[in-house]
């Protein structure tokens, strides 16, 4: 088969999405550029800009996002931005609640729950955003995944986490694993759905394969800001078959 | 008992290569009979026993080591089947060792992989390691990058003699504070060329963590251009012509000369030294260049987004055809993550003539993210070369892939083509 590109023809744009990318400096060791990625271009073939900015611990909070999207990192980077991320909660808490979509993975997952429980005992608290808590565990839950969403089909990710989160009555689950282990190893829940939030433990990266829960971010944050969202003709085609590759490799 | 396992592994070594079985096999038996054996075998070298290790570049940095050893005319026994497991150690030995369990070698050189490698130097104390990287493949094994960090750590720790380290690599330079009281020596990279190899941390514009160039160097590589490259050592410049390619070989070619002269010391003779390094051909599989159809046919082993990069930029895509194949079997990772932290734009102008491995759909949407043209795409590794070389007659070829791609790919061109065996 020839996969071929959409075609990018150069139409006026439709308008310009603020992307804001939460501490890529220090959680951004799972593919999380990926996710940005496909925002941007999906962004382009819908004939819209895409504007990415960044903050990273220390730096100003810009003033106007229209798309938050955070990832994951190591244990220490989590402690590295802990601070800056506490300092930010408010904000972030506001624009949460005024339907500003986001895309938070797992490592941002966590820490926008209530708290991160660590093996030895010690409260790394959360932002609160997510009705969720974290518990450090002994497994590492490693692997292929796939989850029913109702909302977005199949979800095809990968995982690799020790935290357990458990979900609150505030937030549902984001899908059900059908394979792999997801948010914890005793429910069947992965990640979580609040508000124009996705939460999922899964990268892979996440949006590439999934791209409906990426068209999902896009409309919320372009009706939110022109009222209305036009989408463009976009060939999933190539998507559509990683899925299916994915969904058959082993754990 | 142990007068007994020797000879019984080197049966055991002799039916499992008439019967073509794993290279490892006698080595898991011996292991299990006689758990001393590898110990007693390596005791008594002159120059010791040196453990290579890192995330990427073991095999090749071992060769090197190995070669630039031999030039200074040392015996050097290694485990250059790249079986890089205990095991292999121990079954490499037993085709080297005489029916008593004696190995006759000045120096022992290690390929191990880092998980392995810290049960090996629990029952083998190293003379020497020489730790070049942790980068980010692996994460489905060990979680974390900073686990793979305290792996190192372990067997740095082990180390009687000196541990030689990436000053340039901020996790592997941060090991030189858990082990105070060992010798340490360092090779790096000169200012100019420390935005070649971003590290982890950098892959996406941050910062690295440690002003690592600040550490005083044994072995300095200077400048790269093509093949060529200078390194300094005692304070003289001095510049080598390759058979390597690749800046990431080259880069480790300082690591293979910084070892070679721990283990030689004051005996250390520079022209032989510098010639070896000259005469270094590609391990199995790694940047090795073969002829298919009177044109060459290059395959560079692709494992992680840093060597993935280093590639793209060490290999100029203009005039080549290129093929790209990403299989997530075990010995691979099966994270496909860290295909979205590699920068495809090189390949935009002449674009990607075949896509394969069982993820080649992960990498033909990563393709198409990155606007780069991939003209075809077959999940099946055979079919796809073949196609492959007769799309691409008369030119020359490149073909990036993942470790059990490459193994596919090469059986599948010994058939078309002459490819060494490393036996």
């Amino acid at each position: 088969m020839t996969p071929g590109n959409t075609s990018n023809e150069q139409l006026p744009s439709k308008g310009t999405v603020r992307i804001l990318q939460l501490y890529p400096r220090d959680m951004n060791i799972y593919g999380d550029w990926g996710n940005v990625l496909v925002l941007k271009q999906r962004l382009a073939w819908h004939g819209y800009d895409a504007m990415l900015l960044e903050h990273n611990a220390g730096d100003t909070f810009p003033d106007e996002v229209d798309l938050l999207i955070g990832g994951g990192g190591q244990d220490s980077g989590q402690v590295v931005i802990q601070q800056d991320l506490q300092s930010n909660a408010a904000h972030l808490r506001a624009l949460a609640e005024d339907g500003t979509p986001m895309l938070a993975i797992c490592g941002l997952y966590q820490l926008f729950g209530r708290f991160f429980k660590t093996h030895d005992g010690t409260l790394i608290p959360g932002i609160g955003i997510l009705d969720i808590e974290t518990h450090g565990g002994d497994e590492r839950l490693i692997g292929n995944v796939v989850a029913r969403s109702e909302e977005f089909g199949d979800v095809h990710g990968y995982e690799n986490h020790s935290g357990q989160t458990f979900l609150g009555p505030g937030v549902r689950p984001l899908a059900t694993v059908t394979k792999g282990e997801g948010n914890n190893s005793t429910d069947n829940h992965e990640g979580a759905r609040h508000l124009n939030i996705v939460a999922s433990y899964l990268h892979g990266s996440l949006l590439p394969k999934n791209p409906a829960v990426a068209d999902f971010l896009i409309e919320q944050a372009v009706t939110r800001k022109y009222g209305s969202f036009e989408p463009g003709e976009v060939d999933d085609s190539l998507a559509e078959l990683a899925r299916q590759h994915a969904g058959t490799r082993p754990r | 008992m142990s007068s007994l396992s020797v000879p019984l592994g080197k049966a055991v070594r002799a039916a499992s290569r008439l019967r073509g079985g794993g290279s490892a096999f006698p080595g898991l038996v011996v292991e299990r009979i006689d758990p001393g054996f590898m110990a007693r075998a390596l005791r008594n070298l002159p120059r010791g026993v040196v453990v290579v290790s890192g995330t990427n570049g073991k095999t090749t940095t071992t060769k090197m080591v190995v070669e630039l050893l031999q030039g200074q005319g040392l015996k050097v026994f290694t485990n250059r089947t790249g079986s890089n497991f205990t095991r292999g150690v121990a079954a490499a030995l037993l085709g080297e060792v005489d029916w008593r369990g004696r190995l006759d070698a000045d120096v022992a050189v290690l390929e191990l992989d880092e998980a392995h490698a810290v049960h090996f130097v629990n029952l083998v104390p190293p003379t020497h390691c020489l730790l070049l990287n942790v980068l980010r493949d692996q994460l489905d094994r060990f979680g974390e990058i900073d686990k793979t960090t305290r792996l190192l750590e372990q067997i740095a720790r082990k180390t009687t003699g000196t541990v030689v380290l990436n000053r340039e690599d901020p996790r592997v330079a941060s090991i030189a504070s858990a082990i105070p009281r060992t010798a340490i020596t360092y090779f790096g990279l000169d200012e100019s060329l420390r935005g070649t190899f971003p590290s982890d941390d950098e892959l996406r514009g941050a910062t690295g963590t440690a002003p690592a160039s600040d550490l005083p160097a044994d072995v300095v590589l200077e400048t790269v251009d093509g093949n060529t490259a200078s390194f300094t050592m005692d304070g003289e410049t001095s510049t080598v012509n390759l058979s390597l390619r690749g800046v990431y070989n080259i880069f480790n070619a300082a690591a293979a000369l910084a070892m070679a002269r721990v283990i030689m010391g004051g005996d250390v003779r520079r022209a032989p030294l510098l010639a070896s390094l000259a005469a270094v051909e590609p391990a199995f599989g790694r940047g090795e260049s073969l002829v298919v159809d009177g044109q060459p046919l290059e395959l560079v082993l692709v494992k992680n987004p840093s060597g993935f990069r280093l590639g793209l930029k060490s290999f100029d895509a203009a005039g080549y055809a290129t093929m790209i194949a990403i299989n997530d079997n075990y010995a691979d990772g099966r994270d496909m993550s860290w295909l979205w932290d590699v920068d495809f734009d090189s390949l935009k102008d002449g674009g990607v003539d075949m896509v394969s491995g069982v993820r080649a759909y992960d990498m033909a949407l990563r393709l198409k993210y990155d606007d780069v043209p991939a003209r075809a795409v077959d999940t099946d590794t055979g079919p796809a070369l073949r196609t492959f070389i007769r799309s691409a007659q008369g030119r020359p070829k490149r073909i990036f892939c993942t470790y059990t791609a490459m193994l596919a790919i090469r059986r599948d061109l010994s058939r078309i083509t002459d490819v060494k065996v490393v036996s």
